[in-house]
């Protein structure tokens, strides 16, 4: 029943990091709360046996994408006016449609007869088989993500850069 | 994994984290905070797929298409912080319903 404990602490760490993300009034607040939401998001990854990718969620979510967040808020929210600088509107049609939303999702998983493999735990690292993908059966999607990456950097450096007209 | 944990409970967890991260999107009007609300949104997928490929025998499709899940975020975190900063050179404010000049 280990697993069954680690499974609850970290759907508990997840979700309260996501209601506080959700519903927190500070936007600061919100964006240390997503910390604990990706971290537990990296246990539950560790979890269902995708190593590689908890590491990579690490890496890209916590250590990148994280840090970028903090930087944009800290850049354009002006530190003195934070206490109410998540400001939430409709909140209850919102709470409405997406209660709505959520019970019709759940009643879809719950009816529908999945067919479960038993998941044989294969204890060995999942890189070896995940690199073999990569390069053989999906090289195509590879080298467009590269492209797309490659993009984005491009296109970020030139929306974000101040026009200097001589 | 013998603890008893079935796929549902990680199908469970994925839609309440969907949920809020839609109630983020849907209430915000803090664009980064709507940012933050994808975000979530995207780490629900991944749980989906990587749960899927656990309980599905065991193929690694699923923790490939996480992988790409995760790269398109990153992309789209980087644009969309990108924007922001542009929009709040512009408007000194990122608050979006304040952002309307394109509306008639």
């Amino acid at each position: 029943m280990v697993a069954q404990v680690v499974f609850y602490l970290l759907a508990a760490l997840t979700v309260g990091s996501s209601m506080m993300v959700a519903f927190s009034r500070n936007i600061v607040y919100s964006t240390f709360a997503l910390l604990g939401a990706f971290m537990g998001v990296v246990g539950i990854y560790i979890l269902l046996a995708a190593d590689f990718v908890a590491m990579v969620q690490l890496l890209v979510y916590v250590g990148g994408i994280l840090v970028l967040t903090i930087f944009a808020v800290m850049l354009t929210q002006g530190i003195a006016d934070v206490t109410v600088s998540n400001r939430e509107v409709g909140g209850l049609p919102s709470l409405v449609i997406v209660s709505i939303l959520g019970a019709v999702m759940l009643f879809a998983v719950f009816h529908t007869p999945w067919q479960q493999a038993p998941a044989q735990m294969s204890s060995g690292p999942t890189t070896y088989a995940i690199g073999n993908a990569f390069l053989g059966e999906y090289v195509l999607p590879f080298e467009v993500a590269s492209l797309v990456l490659l993009a984005a950097l491009v296109g970020a450096i030139v929306i974000s850069r101040h026009e200097t007209r001589e | 994994m013998g603890g008893g944990i079935t796929l549902y409970h990680f199908l469970t967890l994925s839609i309440v984290i969907f949920v809020l991260g839609m109630y983020t999107v849907l209430t915000r009007r803090n664009a980064i905070g709507i940012l933050m609300g994808v975000e979530l949104i995207l780490n629900s997928t991944n749980i989906n797929y990587l749960a899927f490929s656990y309980y599905g025998g065991h193929r690694y499709d699923g923790q490939i298409f996480a992988i790409f899940v995760i790269m398109l975020a990153a992309a789209e975190a980087v644009i969309g912080l990108a924007v922001v900063l542009a929009i709040y050179q512009n408007f000194k404010t990122i608050d979006v319903s304040a952002t309307e000049t394109l509306s008639g």
